[in-house]
């Protein structure tokens, strides 16, 4: 991270970087998450910072991991898009039940627009339902300032907390003033020594448990309501009494543009709601309008509690981000059709990248496409158009196997399901075991698109490119082995670019038997190429010395050779292929 | 161009992925905010390395609020791809400044890749700022074996 720097120590952040150094000042122990855009560069500049931050397999899993170390009294932050906390939910609402002891940060990157997800649902919702306090912070320099607000709140009240950005708090550069220098990690954070204290009745969430737990949490939350009242990272802007906005997020820079004059409250901590604020507000100016993106939450609980608010137009803005144009329409209670942006050009997958060859395959045999998440959902498009459904991350192995168990036969036998390799591990894996304990009748094929990477999102590292976050080397787990040890019968690996005639035949001889088969497509995205084939040699390397050094062959497996050299041998004593 | 005025000044950037449409606006920005201005810089990510149309806005004056230009209000238009020139003309201003690849002279570009470098010297003239800000900026964002051919597009753009 090498951010621009003025004179006075300013530095020019995203909200997404702004928040990975406000996490090394505030001393945070342990940074997880799960790719997602607009998320994905919090984990990737805290480590570039110098912070502790991985990535899970998938959301449930890193914020459970979060949760262990809150339970130990650590500072986390956990991160994911908006979908992710779909996937975390089951966590997030019962975390909030047991509390935590050290301070919980789950950030959650909202996309109202879809700029690059497969909804733009919105996270307010999970605050509420969930009865976690949720942060919104509006740019990066509030970004920065609310992350440490939201780890005092969630260590004083012993609550998980959450802190909604969206693509344009997240991407958006920004002044920030921070209280460290960059880099710097303080000396001082008071961030607490971890330590395990046993509370079982305050963690074990049974119902015994869980009945004084819920009533704990409401307390808790109707305590921090009062503090929100009080002394909340809420802003009361007095201008102009004709027209008061409520707002929060990105929309209040937005709200300042189209209407300097107006006077402004401007939410800092949305959940719980200071709605004695937002009253004393509401009836301290003429016409009081809420602009928020999306879901009409802020104006539904207003109205709940007797508001007369003004809202957008749902018909309309509803739909996709605000800006200031339509912020302006919103305020001039214009409802008439807005100016269709240009068309650009859409995005296509890279020249010589390996998921066209696969998709051409598929396209010539006729498939019935089961789809999921990445790079290659791109091959639902023209001219490819080989894809048939894609709804959420692992869902291609389930949709794959429900096309089977109902469609007439001929049908059935083109049905493959396809899933990118980081899709797989995050969401596909208990699809697997689905497969191997409820066969369809006529069999299934699963192909797992390998390409040694999370290009989608900017090329991240996951569990089977055997390379964490920050680069280090660690365990690549084995496809073809957890195909196997799931009970599929015919595994087979090969090479969709190179073997692509190889990869046809194989194919068709697949869909044409009533049994399992899963194919794992291996060949490199192109853009990671040269770092994979790099890391490739050297792993070979370390092999080879390592083994060397034990006098044995490097194969790394049970061979004949694995008991030591044997002089006369020149074969054993080279290492050799499996 | 007047600085001084209230309301922002509006550049946008746009082009295609990979032909430098970030770098360049992120070089922009690092000028325009160590020259001391309050900057903000808008951008959507995501699915643009795969040759999708790729935007970016950048805003700096003494106030600047929502990080987004507003329709029809861009100063300066930067293209960098010149398919794509019809699609974005919308977003200029009346009397705003636009700029394309048919504003230098292409056979005279070190590597096809240096035109966002080309383009940021010719962008360089609409501004009085010391040549050297710019200078300092391209150097702290590429690596040392490109300074040689970024100099050389820079001032094929500047017209030095
Ligand atoms: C629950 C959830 N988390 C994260 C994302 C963001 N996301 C979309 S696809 C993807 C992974 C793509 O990686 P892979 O399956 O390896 O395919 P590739 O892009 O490499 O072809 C991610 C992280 C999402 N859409 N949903
Ligand atoms: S980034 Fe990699 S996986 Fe994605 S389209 Fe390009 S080559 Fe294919």
């Amino acid at each position: 991270m090498h951010p621009s720097q003025d004179s006075s120590g300013r530095l020019l952040l995203s909200g997404n970087e702004a928040v990975a150094l406000s996490a090394l000042h505030c001393g945070v122990a342990l940074g997880t998450g799960y790719p997602g855009t607009p998320s994905t560069e919090i984990l990737e500049g805290f480590d570039a910072l110098g912070g502790r931050a991985q990535w899970a397999p998938n959301e449930k899993v890193a914020a459970e991991v979060a949760l262990g170390a809150a339970f130990a009294r650590a500072r986390v932050i956990c991160t994911m898009k908006h979908v992710g906390l779909n996937v975390a939910a089951d966590v997030l609402f019962t975390m909030t039940y047991s509390g935590v002891e050290g301070g919980y940060v789950l950030i959650v990157a909202d996309d109202p627009g879809m700029a690059s997800s497969q909804n733009e649902q919105d996270s307010r919702r999970y605050a509420e339902a969930a009865a976690a306090p949720m942060f919104e912070p509006a740019d990066s320099q509030d970004a920065y300032d609310l992350l440490r607000t939201a780890f005092e709140v969630s260590e004083r009240w012993h609550i998980p907390v959450l802190f909604r950005m969206t693509t344009r708090v997240c991407h958006s550069k920004s002044p920030v003033t921070p209280r460290f220098p960059l880099g710097v990690a303080p000396a001082e954070t008071g961030a607490p020594a971890p330590e395990f204290v046993r509370n079982i009745a305050g963690r074990v969430m049974v119902p015994g448990h869980a009945k004084p737990a819920h009533r704990r949490l409401r307390a808790k939350l109707a305590d921090l309501q009062a503090w929100n009242e009080a002394q909340g990272p809420n802003r009361i802007e007095r201008r102009n009494a004709a027209l008061g906005v409520i707002t929060s997020g990105i929309s209040y820079h937005h709200v300042r543009e189209a209407a300097p004059d107006a006077s402004v409250l401007k939410l800092g901590l949305s959940h719980p709601l200071p709605m004695k604020t937002i009253r004393e507000f509401a009836a301290s100016v003429e016409r009081c309008v809420v602009v928020e993106e999306n879901d009409p939450w802020l104006a539904t609980a207003c109205r709940a509690a007797g508001l007369a608010v003004e809202a957008k137009d749902d018909s309309i803005f509803r739909f996709g981000e605000l800006n200031v144009d339509r912020v302006r329409r919103i305020l001039a209670r214009d409802s008439g059709p807005e100016p269709v942006p240009p068309r650009g050009r859409p995005p296509e997958l890279c020249a010589g990248c390996p998921h066209r060859s696969s998709f051409e395959v598929l396209k010539e045999l006729d498939c019935i496409v089961s789809g999921d998440i990445g790079c290659y959902t791109l091959a639902a498009l023209p001219p490819i158009a080989a894809m048939d459904m894609m709804i959420d991350m692992g869902a291609a192995v389930g949709m794959g196997l429900g096309l089977r168990h109902v469609l007439p036969r001929e049908q059935a036998k083109r049905v493959v399901s396809v899933i990118g390799d980081s899709t797989f591990l995050h969401g596909g894996l208990p699809g697997l075991v689905e497969m191997a304990y409820n066969p369809p009748a006529t069999g299934h094929v699963l192909v797992i698109l390998d390409n040694g990477t999370t290009a989608m999102t900017g090329q991240q590292e996951h569990p089977g490119t055997g390379r964490k976050l920050d680069g280090a080397a660690t365990y690549q787990v084995s496809y073809e082995d957890m195909a196997r040890a799931a009970g599929v019968k015919n595994v087979i690996v090969l090479n969709p670019v190179r073997e692509k005639a190889r990869f046809k035949e194989l194919l068709s001889e697949a869909l044409r038997k009533d049994e399992l088969t899963v194919f794992i497509a291996r060949s490199p995205c192109i853009l990671a190429a040269g770092r994979i084939v790099a890391w490739q040699k050297e792993r070979q390397a370390q092999e080879a010395a390592a083994a060397a050094e034990q006098g044995s062959c490097a194969c790394g497996q049970d061979c004949a050779c694995a008991g030591g050299a044997d002089e006369s041998n020149p074969v054993l004593n080279s290492p050799h292929e499996h | 161009m007047n600085i001084d005025s209230t309301s922002p000044i509006n550049v946008r950037f746009a082009g295609l992925g990979g032909t430098g449409v970030i770098k360049a606006s992120d070089i922009f920005a690092d000028v325009v905010f160590r020259l001391g201005h309050t900057v903000k810089k808008a951008e959507v990510h995501g699915m643009s390395q795969r040759g999708g149309s790729v935007q970016s806005d950048i805003r700096f004056g003494p106030e600047v609020h929502s990080p987004m230009i507003p329709e029809g209000a861009c100063d300066f238009l930067v293209v960098l791809e010149s398919s794509q020139v019809d699609v974005v003309r919308g977003g200029l201003r009346p009397g705003g400044v636009l700029l394309t690849p048919a504003d230098i002279d292409l056979a005279k570009l070190p590597t096809a890749k240096a035109l966002n470098v080309a383009m940021l010297g010719r962008l360089s003239r609409c501004f009085d700022f010391p040549e050297q800000s710019w200078q300092d900026s391209l150097r702290a964002n590429f690596p040392e074996k490109l300074h040689t051919a970024n100099g050389k597009a820079f001032a094929l753009g500047r017209g030095a």
